[in-house]
């Protein structure tokens, strides 16, 4: 009976809603992972910029942490209800997808932001095998000739934004890796250990310091982002090999890129969250608008961030990454 | 009241020596730089930030109670005193006072609303947990701090005793889990905890001050997160708004591993260490085995249930 009240109370909401703002402007949902890290922040700026612009009206959610896809489908859900007609959603997994569907049937577009899943209308995101490959081929470049003992930092199982990242590092590299679509992490004989970090600079630090333990002699480090290249940078300092190891990493964020100025991380493959944003609020407006869906997958671009330029390999300085980067400068 | 029941070993406080030996026996037969002074030594310094965590989780815990912001409180600890340092060109010494006290602060907090409001300890800690994590992330703005005095990192430097480093930061965990060791086992007010812990209406009737010792305990084990905020910053050099997610249930299940009963009044500290070091050995194994760390939250999740099992029956047995 409560149930049933709730819901058309909602119901109610959502027609007088609808009704209210239709006439006055375009309604945008933006949900992220958390409302914390500094690139869903730097996204919800560039939305929130993009928005004023076109004059539409913003509205935005997160969850606590990534993972946390019970706050996202409530968040699908209210907005729904306050009469968003485009919803675009960095999706923490696919638990949403139903909340997707039942948003859909009511006529909303929503479009998947930097992380993919079934049955988004259009996905704007990195291209996160690209970004693993264009690192791999720079260590490759990087380190020619010497034999490759390459040490392998990844997020946590499972995470498909993980698995890309990891196989395209190895096929640029010109190890045997697994395709794009794949979910599982590919390993070879020269991939001399592999240890999950969530991302996270202690934990990056803990499993360089147990992949050292494993073979002393690694002389590439791939890490799933630029914390954890920083925590593996501490271990290797500690061990005072900070000299002879290659770190490579991927996402752009300004202390990353700060990173690869200071020598920590020789290259970074950098993301543009705020790109994201903007082309998502501008579909938004035009579905609004013109009735016209966006649909398919847009490449929002990856740069090799690098210090040091290495031949056969095109990368940007760390002026230009710096200029480009997210989070505080 | 105080028992002579938990000063002898029963098999709840063996049990995290024998699963700490058989994953060492495990790991040493199938790898081969398990065994060297060097990587146990790893190890240690890999634990002391849980470990020193999981004394003050303790000694919550030997109250019937439990601590769910201990993580996050770490974390608020770190940042603050190294945005002290940093931003506010702050001496190191003071501002690592500073920072011991806003976790100290938050134990004064939590205690003072178990004791004098009567709340749930599982929901005070609930709530002050996410409170410090939001402080954490506005104040720190979810960015790195960086560039930290040495006088921070002081700890996470090494000396080797023959060509084994050792962190200075292990001994002063070794050191705190003594002296609390000492402290609840040989003092009155430790004997105090413990009888809070098993009974708390016979002993407020016997005229020891239970609120007394349980704010005592809460402030206690916020000064416990504060030392642990410091190694935190020593190990990684910076203050990170991201660290402290896992940490209030790693330190749980290290307590629970090292033989604690959950229900209070029963445990012995040196056990957490113990315990937070079988959590320390399954990483560093598996990592050297090649394994996937799925099966170090799998092992981990057994070894948990066995530890409430066994206290769980023995606390039927004694009855």
């Amino acid at each position: 009976m409560k149930r049933l009240s709730t819901l058309s109370i909602a119901a109610a909401i959502a027609t007088f809603g609808t009704a209210a703002i239709a006439a006055d402007q375009p309604v945008i949902g933006l949900i992220t992972k958390t409302e914390t890290n500094p690139f869903f922040v730097k996204m919800k700026e560039g939305a929130q910029a993009e928005a004023k612009k076109l004059g539409a009206k913003l509205m935005t959610a997160s969850g606590k942490k990534d993972g946390d896809t019970g706050a996202q489908i409530t968040a699908i859900e209210n907005m729904v209800t306050a009469g968003a007609k485009t919803i675009l959603i960095t999706s923490s997994g696919d638990a949403i997808i139903p909340a997707v569907k039942k948003a859909q049937a009511k006529g909303v577009q929503v479009i998947a932001l930097d992380s993919p899943f079934d049955g988004a209308d259009a996905l704007f995101a990195t291209d996160n095998y690209k970004a693993g490959i264009l690192i791999g081929q720079y260590a490759k470049a990087a380190t020619a000739g010497k034999p490759a003992k390459i040490a392998m930092l990844d997020l946590f199982p499972g995470h498909p934004v993980g698995a890309q990242r990891h196989n395209g590092f190895m096929s640029g590299f010109g190890l045997k890796a697994n395709d794009a679509k794949s979910n599982e992490l590919s390993s070879t004989a020269e991939t001399v250990c592999a240890a999950d970090t969530d991302g996270n600079q202690a934990k990056g630090q803990t499993a360089m310091e147990n992949c050292l333990q494993k073979d002393p002699g690694i002389n590439i480090v791939y890490t799933i982002n630029e914390p954890a290249a920083a925590g593996a940078y501490n271990a290797l300092k500690k061990a005072g090999k900070e000299k002879d190891v290659l770190i490579v990493s991927v996402d752009g964020g300004c202390e990353g890129v700060a990173n690869v100025g200071k020598g920590v991380i020789a290259a970074t493959s950098q993301q543009y969250p705020l790109k994201m944003a903007a082309m998502g609020v501008a579909a938004g407006v035009d579905y609004a608008k013109g009735g016209k869906k966006a649909s398919g997958y847009v490449d929002t671009g990856v740069t090799l961030i690098a210090a040091k330029a290495v031949a056969g390999v095109e990368s940007k300085d760390v002026k230009t990454g710096t200029s480009l980067c997210w989070g505080n400068k | 009241m105080t028992t002579f029941k938990d000063k002898l070993p029963p098999i709840s406080q063996l049990g995290p020596f024998i699963a700490l030996v058989a994953a060492c026996i495990v790991f040493g037969l199938t790898t081969d730089n398990f065994f060297s002074g060097a990587n146990f030594a790893l190890i240690l310094q890999q634990v002391m930030v849980v470990g020193v965590i999981a004394i003050g989780q303790t000694l919550v815990i030997l109250t019937a109670g439990i601590d769910l912001s201990c993580g996050m409180v770490m974390a608020l600890g770190s940042i603050v005193m190294t945005k002290f340092a940093v931003d506010l060109g702050m001496p190191a010494p003071l501002a690592i006072l500073c920072g011991i006290a806003v976790t100290a602060g938050f134990g004064l907090i939590n205690g003072l609303l178990v004791t004098r409001i009567k709340l749930p300890p599982f929901i005070v800690t609930l709530g002050t947990m996410n409170i410090a994590f939001a402080i954490t992330q506005l104040y720190s703005s979810a960015q790195t701090v960086s560039g930290v005095p040495p006088l921070m990192t002081w700890l996470g430097g090494t000396f080797d005793i023959g060509h084994t480093p050792i962190s200075f930061g292990t001994i002063l965990m070794i050191a705190l889990y003594l002296g609390c060791w000492f402290w609840l086992r040989e003092t009155a007010s430790g004997r105090h905890v413990y009888a809070v812990g098993n009974n708390p209406e016979a002993t407020r009737l016997v005229g020891i001050p239970t609120d007394r010792v349980l704010l005592g305990v809460y402030v206690l084990a916020g000064l416990f997160y504060g030392i642990a905020s410091l190694l935190l910053v020593a190990r990684t050099e910076v203050g990170d708004p991201n660290a402290g997610q896992t940490e209030n249930l790693d330190a749980i299940t290290a307590v629970v591993l090292g033989g604690t009963s959950l229900f209070g009044g029963r445990g012995v500290v040196l056990g957490s260490l113990v315990g937070a070091i079988v959590v320390g050995v399954l990483r560093n194994g598996l990592t050297l085995m090649g394994v996937s760390s799925v099966y170090q939250v799998l092992i981990t999740g057994i070894l948990v249930i066995i530890a409430v099992t066994v206290d769980q029956l023995s606390r039927k047995g004694a009855r």
